[in-house]
């Protein structure tokens, strides 16, 4: 039976029924019935109050992409959801389903400029996949129904909910018998069999083909489909950043990630490659460089769940609007059963990968920077710190990585083995520094059986820490963070390293003492300054039982190759730097 | 850069029209004429939307991407008939009217009101008509003027309607469960 609630009574059973555990947020006047009526709830429904509302907004979004479920943030209004703007921009670049929920002046006084009213529906109308602004209580089942089905489904993304505070307060008989109404709103899943057909006839016929596996196949949940379609095809398979994991960087036909701090061998097999098959990724200028010289020789498949990314920034062969697993399944079942039909694939694919290990064994390692002898003459190079995480990451297992944006993510992306989906969390599309420590407070509630390791640049770090606190009042304490602290933006001054003549205009950062700073707040702290140590840090990281901070102290100035110019084809690679220090 | 028409049906909640328009912006195109208004579905308006474009095809595929939108067309090189009216308020002293009058006959506009030194005409058309009618009115002096921009419908059968969309609202798309 339906009985009286107040609004903010609703919201609560509205993100109850559907499947809500943890909301991370920060109260305030206009969002206060919501809070009191939370309280109510709290067993179904934990709150975790965060130290800045984009903190929220990144715990929020940390939590869907560690579990590809819903995660929710809350601010009060005016500077409460204008402080969610940089997550939610976030969350709509890497199609991350958030729903937040923000309070709003009283609606006798909307737009009359009240206290801390802002038209947050208005500044995140391009932001969001949709927004509502909800003025009658009665209108609150349908809405959060609405919004959450929206969110998650499609192509996921950030909805934002607006509450007046007159609704939240009013008492109405909810109606929760609700039939959605969309008719604009109809994800297109399954592929179309006759292009599915006509990309495999393309596939069978070609002589050097690609597979690029983006975060579309992580999202729909491809990975086993992905590894099925690779085996037996035999097509080598490039992982862009968001779509590290979906294929195991130890499985014989995996070959690294594009783009401009990709590996030569990848960007190289792009512009020769003559079928490329695009899964679940968006062809971001990060990936393709300049796009008119974007694998010139190819024929190009692409999977995507939104149409407006195909044909966006390269011309497609084959467009293939559909879920990224729904549409593997169908390649598996449309495939010739005959092994014979696959002869003459197999066989160009084998020697299309012997050219490709080639050029990898010529270029990798020297990318690498570990064995440089300038190297040698550093006390730490940031190297040496992801060689020892790696092997600390492979011996325990049980483990998500969450990065920040900057030359550690990079460095990250490209040393740091990857072999599963949805252990590799980064902010990519927006490149939002200041994501990772919060992220990691909502990976970290997501997944509470695994180290959440953060790694994160000084600068980035600077902007979000305070995240920390939260995570101790929480009792968490599955996180530690990797400072890497080169005391520089340093992505941003290698820029002016290459191409600006060494002017590190507004790049050079000083910090406080990082480990003392954790401390601070009741975590352990450890300065590192000297590849010597860096194991047992990571040792005492994982025998403390509770958050760890490692400040690595690397070499200043190192940088991230190989590296594509902006702008510039993949072709063009930066291997070294063009000053001698 | 080619003048596009592009003719979209959409639901007819709150913020709609921001939606749109805000898509438009954001790729910094300027819109000539915009107009919106009920179609013959109740709950569906259907707006027409006249813009200098390049790559149409791109924006016609984000549009879709608005929950809202139901469908969006590019009808530039469609059969179309096309509308606009304009009002204006003219400066026209009693012994300019005969002439006035004789403009609007020709042109089949229409006197709508008549002041002691003004006069106020419809012109309703196709839009290189109005333009037509405008110009050779401007001498007299316009003093105000209101266009409502054009509309635009496709000849004959085809062309969309707003009921199809309306009724296979029932039973939203299936929804795929992501899996880990
Ligand atoms: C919020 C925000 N502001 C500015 C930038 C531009 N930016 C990109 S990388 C970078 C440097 C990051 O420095 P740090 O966090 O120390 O990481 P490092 O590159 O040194 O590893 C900057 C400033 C950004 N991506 N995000
Ligand atoms: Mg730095």
């Amino acid at each position: 039976m339906s009985e009286k609630r107040t609004g903010a009574q609703v919201m609560c059973e509205a993100l109850i029924r559907n499947g809500v555990e943890v909301m991370f947020g920060i109260p305030g006047g206009a969002i206060m019935p919501f809070y009191y009526a939370m309280w109510e709830y709290r067993d179904k429904l934990r709150h975790v109050l965060c130290r800045h509302e984009q903190g929220a907004g990144h715990a929020a979004e940390g939590y869907a992409r560690a579990t590809g479920r819903l995660g929710v943030c809350i601010g009060t209004s005016g500077p409460g959801a204008t402080n969610l703007v940089t997550a939610i921009a976030d969350a709509m670049m890497d199609s991350t389903p958030i729903l937040a929920i923000t309070g709003q002046v009283g609606s006798h006084v909307l737009g009359k400029d009240a206290f801390q009213e802002t038209d947050i529906t208005g500044i995140t109308m391009p932001i969001t996949k949709h927004n509502y602004l909800v003025k009658r209580a009665e209108d609150l089942p349908y809405v959060f129904e609405e919004a959450i089905y929206i969110a998650t489904t499609g192509r996921p993304g950030p909805v934002l909910i607006d509450v007046t505070k007159d609704a939240q307060q009013a008492t109405i008989v909810p109606d929760w018998n609700i039939k959605l109404d969309l008719p604009g709103y109809k994800p297109n899943y399954r592929p179309n069999l006759k292009q599915v057909r006509e990309a495999i006839k393309l596939i069978l016929s070609a002589k050097k083909p690609l597979i690029i596996a983006g975060h579309g196949i992580i999202m729909s949940g491809a990975v086993d489909e992905l590894r099925a379609f690779a085996e037996r095809t035999r097509i080598p398979v490039i992982t862009t950043l968001h779509g590290i994991g979906a294929f195991p960087e130890d499985h014989p036909l995996s070959i690294g990630m594009p783009g401009m701090h990709g590996w030569v061998h990848v960007n190289r097999a792009i512009q020769e490659c003559d079928v490329l098959f695009n899964i679940g990724g968006r062809f971001d200028d990060r990936v393709t460089g300049k796009a008119s010289t974007f694998a010139p020789n190819a024929k190009v498949i692409h999977v995507d769940i939104d149409p407006s990314e195909i044909g966006k920034n390269v011309k497609v062969t084959v467009p293939i609007v559909a879920d990224a697993r729904l549409a593997l399944q169908a390649f598996l079942n449309e495939f010739p059963p005959d092994r014979e039909a696959f002869a003459e694939l197999h066989s160009h694919a084998s020697d299309w990968m012997e050219h490709i290990r080639e050029m990898q064994a010529k270029h990798q390692p020297k990318q690498q920077y570990l064995n440089r002898a300038d190297t040698e003459k550093m006390s730490l190079p940031p190297h040496d710190v992801y060689a020892a995480l790696t092997k600390a990451l492979n011996s325990r297992g049980n483990y998500r990585v969450v990065t920040d944006v900057g030359q550690h993510q990079m460095w990250a992306a490209q040393l740091i083995d990857w072999y599963r989906p949805r252990t590799h969390i980064t902010s990519g599309g927006a490149g939002t520094m200041g994501f990772a420590v919060p992220a990691a407070l909502g990976v970290a509630i997501a997944c509470p059986n695994d180290t959440v390791w953060v790694i994160c640049g000084d600068g980035g770090f600077q902007m979000t820490n305070q995240e920390m606190a939260t995570i101790v009042q929480e009792g968490i304490k599955n996180v530690k963070i990797a400072v890497i602290n080169n005391g520089y933006l340093g992505m941003v001054r290698q820029w002016q390293e290459l191409f600006e003549n060494k002017r590190y205009s507004g790049t050079p950062l000083s910090g406080p003492d990082f480990a003392k700073l954790a401390e601070a707040y009741y975590w352990k702290g450890i300065t590192v300054e000297h590849t010597s140590q860096v194991e047992a840090a990571i040792e005492e990281a994982y025998e403390t039982d509770g958050p760890v901070l490692i400040d690595f102290r690397v070499e200043r100035e190192v940088n991230v190759f190989p590296m594509v110019p902006q702008n510039k084809s993949i072709s063009e690679m930066i291997l070294e730097s063009p000053h001698k220090s | 850069m080619k003048k596009h028409t592009i003719v979209a049906l959409v639901q007819d909640r709150p913020g709609v029209l921001s939606r749109v328009v805000g898509l438009i912006r954001r790729r910094g195109f300027n819109i000539e004429s915009l107009a919106v208004g009920h179609s013959e579905t109740p709950g569906v308006s259907r707006m027409t939307i006249v813009v200098e474009w390049e790559d149409v095809e791109q924006v016609v595929k984000q549009l879709y991407r608005l929950i809202e939108v139901l469908k969006v067309s590019d009808v530039t090189n469609d059969p179309i008939v096309e509308r606009e009216m304009a009002l204006m308020k003219l400066h026209a002293p009693p012994a300019k009217r005969p002439e006035i009058v004789a403009l609007t006959e020709v042109f089949d506009a229409k006197i709508i009101d008549v002041g002691a030194n003004t006069m106020v005409i419809e012109m309703t058309g196709s839009p290189a008509k109005v333009q037509n009618f405008i110009d050779v009115i401007r001498p007299y002096g316009i003093k105000e003027m209101m266009r409502t921009g054009r509309i635009a419908m496709v000849r004959g059968a085809r062309g969309h309607t707003a009921e199809e969309f309306v009724e296979s609202a029932n039973g939203h798309a299936e929804r795929v469960p992501a899996m880990n």
